[in-house]
């Protein structure tokens, strides 16, 4: 198998901080090639590598088939299964709404519309400027708050489409804030 | 953090940790300390209720009440929709809606002079009067917290909180006083039936799992929670996962395995994390990993994330994530107490389930099946929410009547409007109508009246919900969420969406109302896996109980909810319209026509039925049938 | 022993048998779809995801696949009453309404088992018509055509490429109603790991999987009056393509195939046979000097291109191990085009040489820029035994009735040796008897080296030659080579010969033969028709080939000449 790994086709990548952060990750997993059981860890690592490189294009694909001794064919199987992993990259800005049934019965597909009416865009794309993108989930687990809507992870709940503008500049303060305090 | 390195030693340690408690146990009235609880669940976080906490621990400090009062967080109460929640000990004062800047209230009232805050308190929806302990709030007052019992009670964080109450005793006792036979003996005995949906006895599983030969077998916990309206195991991981801990760790002792496996979705990061810290805190402790409290019993366990697929959360599928792959389930048999995680024998249990155990064994299998109905022993924790009052976490003995959960705990239906119907199951169960409130529910009852106890989601609904938009949310859910393996399912069900979104569009005819049920007959009989397996319940339940609303939409093109915006039809009543123009300038396609002070028209050939105009219209001239 | 009742009649089976297998004891065929057991390729396809094999079991609630389904004692099964019935037909129907309705204009027509099936079901209507999948056509190989539009999600191609080829290349891709078999990222095949074995076609069931066809590029050249059209046949397609002419498989087609092609204008036939024998020659020679010399052992056999994609991209390290001979078919176009077209009097250029192979991976190979020589491709249009059977049928020929012509001068001339190549283990037997001789300068009395027939997928032998003992492997099927070279790569294996097939029992069974569905008995039949051939052939030894040796003497000189090596031979395999 180990001969098969080195010949997978990926372009030089070793150089890059976040692969080589990728590859520590992934060394500190200790992935014995040989083991049949060695993809057991591939979606955390898959997870990782989406949070380090916010999506999860065809060459880290490729050098985790690589580390992982498996075909991209595998990881590809893998990635286009789930929700969570996304091979575009997502804007700055994600907002998810989720379309549970207790948000759902709570007029979640309003607000869904709203966000879509306010910044232009539909469910599954991303903004031009690559600043915003909107999607749908099911459930986060705050379903006593429905409707919720989550942006980067924080959770807002009760949501009315009359609040969507309202929480949006909210996040944008906030965020462009985080953003100064980044680069000073 | 120094090993507890046999079961006396935990007993020592349960003494010792006892006065972490003494303010939250009952009879504690007499303590002049006091503890406040702020929630940490995901809910309340989302509600800023860690600056709560900050806020406190900093006026304590400022005010000096260091020694006297302590601030600090718990599991989520349940209750996330009046979060952020407070509570206070020993009184058992129970804030909701608090903010960073009720806090100072709070402190200078209630903890220094002992006068509770009453504009914080819960207001009961129908009385509107105020309700100070939680034990008299009917939501509370009408549960029975087994499963929840350490949720908004202990610091999850905390592993000694846990230990305190009474925690990994059932774990000491029985590594050292109980063979594994006995073990499942105890388990089988209590009557405990899975909690993640199936409801299949769980001491029967655990005997198939240790009847089979293995160097190696595996123990997986299902955290997937994948039934969206549902948060009872997010809660208790958030919680209470010292439980599933123990729970696991007596499953691995009972069939003989080594290892176990939290299978978590990557939505939860707070369940993730407060799991993380306990596996931690129980490896330190000696509760996890070699030589369990000194005995030669070796378990541990290793966290698996999801990422976004329910199917997962069938076990087979579930096996096929962890082992790395693509989450498609197999066909049955074998089944994983046979042949599962890399073909060892494996069992998967429920997160609910799991946090039963120990309690289980703490009380005595006799003592846990008091509680419940004939086939259905214990409690069951449902998601309550949609369309009524009170929307929260309850647990209530097996056989509690639908009427009960709803109306009594969960306040009734929100608004004053009409209960319509209960859907249980989530995806895979039906909607119960109001000719069955008084259905005693458990397992078998669900199911003779067309739905499931699935993992405990239950959204109430009223009027205003369509009853054939409601099936067709459903298999919008299922369609997404199928692997795609058989075809059955695959194609099926994106059938059946096909025909259902025909309907709420008023593309509908009555041969297609035939096609839905054959669909489903064939759907249900012949799907690889439990979610085609169940998909059309939504649909065959729906078309069982509200068959009028089917026709309604088929036959006279009417949506009797006035949900399904395509059969709605937005009409200017001549008489009553001043000509004040405000619809006509409010309507996103301009389809109104009409000179000023003139009665206004609408296109319909235009018309997108966003009902813009009708909310501009200040005149009431705008109907909508 | 397991007690069950199908359909009221009693059977007895071994525990752990399906019920669709129980039922056949008992003489009831349930209809399958998406199950397909290859006893002789080690292939096993239970994913049970068609659902039309449902039965009834009493007392389960519901409807449990045949296939996939372990008979317990006891068990009553119900084969055919009106639920099972029902639902095997919608599901059918399901499938079809994913499907597009154009059977007419498909190559699979009448050999496709979904359509099949509904022709079986008396399908009449197209029941639902909701949204088709729709994806695109993938060509991008020149060999391998993938048409997904037309898959029914078996997943037989996985199993085959994945587990049994251990290539890797396909995948489910995505989840839900878009699920579609793919390559990684749904990339185009050329970009995937793929080695075009075709063996993937073989098994699937539709026409998502199929060559991608030259029959038209064919009918251009020889209705073009300015070009000379040679035609070669492959080994393996003479006890194949009577099959599609409604003879037994097995039956020795040669001189008809000669007559056949002669009548559909081919204005040379000749015999990939020939080709196989100067491979021995060549090759032979690489052999003997690399026993001589002791170096770079073991020598590979590089006449199957799907093997040789497979070691360029899973085991580089191992490159300099295969044979620097090009393919037979490469050999055979590289003599035409050379030796013949000046033999002739004819302009490289204005020839066309056309390859009949059991093959996919050869239309790859045909179409490799260094497979070629001054520029020139040695080869112009490799089609499969099933596009020439269309071909004469459309040409008005009839196989079963034509006479019994020979091959024409000089590629047309063989021996036993070359034509056992079409079966596993036949490359290195014909190897075997010219390096014998040739090293030993004694004269070979058995030339059958039975240890390196059959079917399993690998088989070894030592042979004593000059007080040497050479050992020998003959593998088939990707899998078992790849199981051998890590063991290579690891030191833990020692050989001198290999030789390497990609498609399970050889070239018989390759993907451009036609179609034996479950049947896998049908590739035993066509090896014995091989040996049969080459029992009954007058000179069973290449070297022994009177073309062969006139070859050499008038034009190339001796085995490895400079010559040899510009015609005959690849620096590299890619
Ligand atoms: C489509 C589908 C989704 C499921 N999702 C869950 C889930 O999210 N959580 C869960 O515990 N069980 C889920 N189950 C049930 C599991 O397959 C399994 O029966 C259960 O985890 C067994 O645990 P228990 O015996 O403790 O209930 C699901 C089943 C199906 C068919
Ligand atoms: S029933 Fe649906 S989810 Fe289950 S295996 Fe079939 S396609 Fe997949
Ligand atoms: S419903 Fe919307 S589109 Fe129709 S008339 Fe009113 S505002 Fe215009
Ligand atoms: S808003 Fe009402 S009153 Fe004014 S023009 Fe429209 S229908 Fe008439
Ligand atoms: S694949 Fe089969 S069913 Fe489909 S179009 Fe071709 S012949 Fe017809
Ligand atoms: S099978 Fe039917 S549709 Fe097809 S060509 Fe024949 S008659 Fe026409
Ligand atoms: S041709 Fe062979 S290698 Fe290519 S996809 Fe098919 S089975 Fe795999
Ligand atoms: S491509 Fe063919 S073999 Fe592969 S899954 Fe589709 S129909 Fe089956
Ligand atoms: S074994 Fe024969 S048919 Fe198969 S890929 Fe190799 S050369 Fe082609
Ligand atoms: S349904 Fe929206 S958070 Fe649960
Ligand atoms: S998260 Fe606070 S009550 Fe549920
Ligand atoms: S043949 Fe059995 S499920 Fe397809």
């Amino acid at each position: 198998m180990s001969d098969s790994v080195k010949n997978s086709p990926c372009c030089d990548l070793t150089g890059h901080p976040s692969f080589q952060q990728l590859d520590s990750y992934i060394d500190a997993l200790k992935i014995d090639k040989e083991s049949p059981r060695r993809k057991d860890t591939l979606i955390q690592t898959l997870h990782y590598a989406q949070n380090l490189f916010g999506y999860l294009p065809d060459v880290v694909q490729m050098h985790i088939a690589k580390r992982y001794g498996i075909p991209h064919a595998d990881v590809s199987g893998v990635v286009s299964f789930y929700n969570y992993f996304t091979t575009t990259p997502k804007g700055k800005i994600q907002i998810s709404v989720c379309l549970g049934t207790a948000c759902y019965v709570n007029g979640a597909d309003k607000v869904l519309q709203e966000f879509e009416q306010v910044l232009g865009i539909k469910s599954g794309q991303v903004s031009e400027d690559g600043k915003f993108s909107i999607e749908s989930l099911r459930c986060v687990g705050a379903c006593g708050l429905a409707p919720v809507v989550t942006i980067n992870q924080k959770v807002y709940g009760k949501m009315k489409p009359g609040k969507v503008r309202e929480i949006l500049e909210d996040f944008l303060v906030e965020h462009s804030e985080k953003e100064e305090a980044v680069n000073a | 953090m120094p090993k507890i390195t046999s079961y006396e030693k935990l007993l020592e340690c349960y003494k010792e940790y006892q006065p972490l408690l003494h303010t939250r146990k009952d009879g504690a009235a007499h303590v002049d300390t006091k503890t406040v609880l702020i929630c940490g669940g995901t809910g309340c976080q989302s509600s800023d209720s860690l600056h709560i906490l900050a806020e406190f621990n900093r006026l304590i400090a400022e005010k000096h009440l260091e020694g006297k009062v302590e601030a600090s967080i718990t599991g989520c109460f349940g209750f996330c929709e009046k979060g952020p929640i407070v509570k206070v000990f020993p009184d058992n004062t129970f804030y909701v809606q608090v903010t960073p800047a009720d806090v100072l209230e709070i402190v200078e009232q209630d903890l220094i002079k002992g006068q509770r805050v009453t504009r914080l308190l819960y207001e009961e929806p129908n009385k509107k009067e105020k309700v100070a302990a939680s034990e008299d709030i009917p939501f509370y007052k009408l549960q029975k917290r087994v499963a929840l019992r350490n949720c908004g009670f202990i610091n999850p964080e905390k592993i000694e909180e846990y230990i305190a109450n009474a925690g990994y005793q059932a774990l000491g006792r029985a590594l050292t006083q109980m063979t594994p036979a006995q073990v499942i003996d105890e388990v089988k005995r209590s009557g405990l039936r899975g909690r993640g949906g199936a409801g299949f006895s769980t001491g029967k599983k655990w005997e198939f799992a240790s009847m089979y030969e293995s160097e190696e077998k595996f123990v997986i916990c299902n955290a997937d929670e994948g039934d969206p309206g549902a948060f009872m195991d997010r809660s208790i991981m958030e919680g209470d996962a010292h439980s599933v801990i123990e729970g696991m760790a007596l499953a691995g002792y009972a069939i003989g395995a080594h290892q176990g496996y939290v299978y978590i979705r990557a939505e939860y990061p707070l369940a993730v994390n407060r799991l993380k810290i306990a596996l931690i805190q129980a490896r330190e402790h000696g509760l996890l990993g070699e030589h369990i409290l000194g005995t030669n019993f070796n378990f541990d366990i290793d966290i698996r994330l999801g990422a976004g697929a329910f199917v997962c959360g069938e076990e087979t599928a579930l096996i096929h994530s962890v082992e790395g792959g693509r989450g498609e389930p197999r066909n049955k048999p074998p089944f994983p107490a046979q042949s599962g995680l890399w073909e060892k024998p494996t069992i998967v249990n429920n997160v609910e389930t799991l946090a039963n155990i120990p309690i289980l064994f703490q009380e005595g299998a006799a003592k846990f099946a008091e509680l419940g109905s004939q086939t259905s022993k214990g409690t069951k924790v449902f998601a309550l929410a949609g369309k009524v009052n009170n929307v929260g976490l309850v647990e209530v003995p097996m056989g509690t009547p639908l009427r009960k959960i709803i109306y009594d705990i969960g306040g009734g239906i929100r608004g004053g409007a009409n209960f319509k119907a209960a859907q249980t199951g989530g995806p895979s169960g039906g909607c119960i109508p109001a000719q069955f409130l008084d259905t005693p529910i458990d397992y078998e009852s669900l199911m003779s009246i067309g739905s499931m106890m699935g993992s405990g989601g239950m959204i109430v609904l009223n009027d205003h919900d369509c009853m054939v938009n409601i099936a067709r949310f459903y298999l919008e859910f299922t369609v997404e969420e199928s692997c795609g393996r058989c075809a059955p399912c695959r194609i099926g069900n994106k059938r059946m969406l096909e025909i259902l979104t025909d309907i709420t569009e008023g593309r509908g005819t009555e041969a297609d109302l035939r096609e839905l049920k054959e669909l489903s007959q064939t759907i249900t009989d012949t799907s690889l896996c439990g979610l085609g397996q169940t998909a059309p319940n939504p649909v065959i339940s729906t078309m069982k109980y509200f068959w009028d609303e089917y026709e309604a939409h088929v036959k006279e093109k009417r949506c009797p909810a006035g949900v399904c915006q395509k059969l709605l039809k937005y009409e200017i009543d001549p008489a009553k319209c001043i000509g004040c123009t405000a619809c006509a300038r409010g309507c996103p396609v301009s389809c109104i026509s009409g000179s000023a002070k003139q009665p206004h028209v609408i296109d319909q050939t235009r018309c997108i039925k966003c009902g813009a105009c009708m909310t501009k219209c200040r005149f009431g001239a705008i109907s909508r049938n | 022993m397991v007690n069950i009742t199908i359909d009221n009649q009693q059977v007895s089976v071994p525990e752990g048998t399906t019920v669709l297998d129980a039922a056949k004891q008992a003489n009831i065929k349930i209809p399958t779809l998406c199950y397909l057991h290859l006893e002789k390729s080690n292939f096993l396809n239970n994913v049970a995801s068609c659902r039309i094999c449902v039965v009834e079991v009493e007392g389960r609630r519901n409807l449990p696949p045949a296939c996939a389904t372990p008979v317990t004692e006891g068990m009553k099964i119900t084969t055919n009453s009106k639920r099972v019935l029902s639902s095997r037909r919608k599901n059918l129907e399901l499938i079809l309404s994913n499907h597009p309705f154009n059977c007419l204009i498909c190559a699979k027509s009448t050999d496709c088992e979904l359509q099949t099936l509904a022709w079986e079901f008396g399908i009449n209507t197209q029941r639902y018509r909701g949204e088709r999948a729709t994806h695109e056509i993938d060509k991008s190989s020149g060999a391998l055509k993938r048409d997904p539009e037309k898959c029914i999600m078996c997943r037989r191609c996985e199993v085959m490429c994945n587990e049994v080829q251990t290539v890797g290349a396909l995948t489910a891709f995505g989840r839900g109603f878009n699920t579609v078999v793919a390559p990684a990222e749904k990339k185009p095949l050329i970009e995937s790991p793929c080695v075009y074995c075709g063996q993937c076609v073989s098994v699937c069931p539709t026409a998502a999987l199929t060559g991608v066809g030259y029959i038209s590029e064919v009918w251009d050249a020889l209705f073009n009056p300015k070009k000379k059209v040679v035609v070669q046949v492959a080994p393996a397609v003479r006890v194949a393509i009577g099959e599609e002419f409604g003879m037994q498989p097995g039956q020795i087609v040669t001189g008809k195939l000669a007559a056949a092609l002669r009548r559909i204008g081919f204005d040379g036939v000749f015999d990939t046979t020939f080709g196989a024998d100067l491979t021995v020659i060549e090759e032979g020679r690489e052999i003997m000097d690399r026993l001589k010399s002791g170096k770079n052992l073991p020598i590979l056999t590089s006449c199957c291109p799907g093997w040789i994609n497979f070691i360029n991209y899973h085991f580089p390290t191992l490159k300099y191990m295969p044979s620097t001979c090009k393919s037979p078919q490469q050999m055979t176009g590289a003599i035409a085009k050379n030796y013949y077209a000046k033999k002739m009097g004819i302009d490289p250029k204005d020839m066309v040489v056309v390859s009949v192979m059991p093959c996919i991976a050869k239309k790859y190979e045909a179409a490799l820029p260094y497979e070629s020589t001054h520029g020139i491709p040695d080869v112009d249009y490799s089609i499969t035994t099933r596009e020439l059977a269309k071909m004469l049928k459309e040409g008005s020929v009839d196989l079963k009735n034509m006479p019994e012509e020979t091959f024409d001068d000089p590629l047309g001339e063989s021996t036993g040796a070359g034509v056992i190549f079409g079966a596993t283990g036949g490359v290195l037997e014909a190897a075997l008897r010219t390096v014998y001789e040739k090293y030993t300068g004694k004269t070979l009395e058995d030339v059958n080296f039975m240890a390196v027939r059959g079917t399993q997928g690998i088989r070894e032998a030592s042979i004593q030659i000059n007080g040497r003992t050479v050992n020998v492997a003959a593998l088939s099927g990707l899998g078992n080579a790849r199981k051998v070279l890590e063991k290579i790569v690891k030191g833990e294996a020692h050989y001198d010969i290999i030789e390497i097939m990609a498609c399970p029992s050889g070239c018989v069974n390759g993907g451009g033969q036609p179609y034996c569905h479950d049947r896998d008995e049908v590739i035993e039949q066509r090896i014995r028709g091989l040996y049969h051939i080459d029992r009954n052939q007058a000179i069973r030894k290449s070297h022994e080939n009177p073309s062969i040796q006139k070859l050499y003497q008038e034009y190339l000189g001796e085995a490895g000449s400079h010559l040899a090596h510009e015609l005959l031979h690849v620096e590299s395999h890619n």
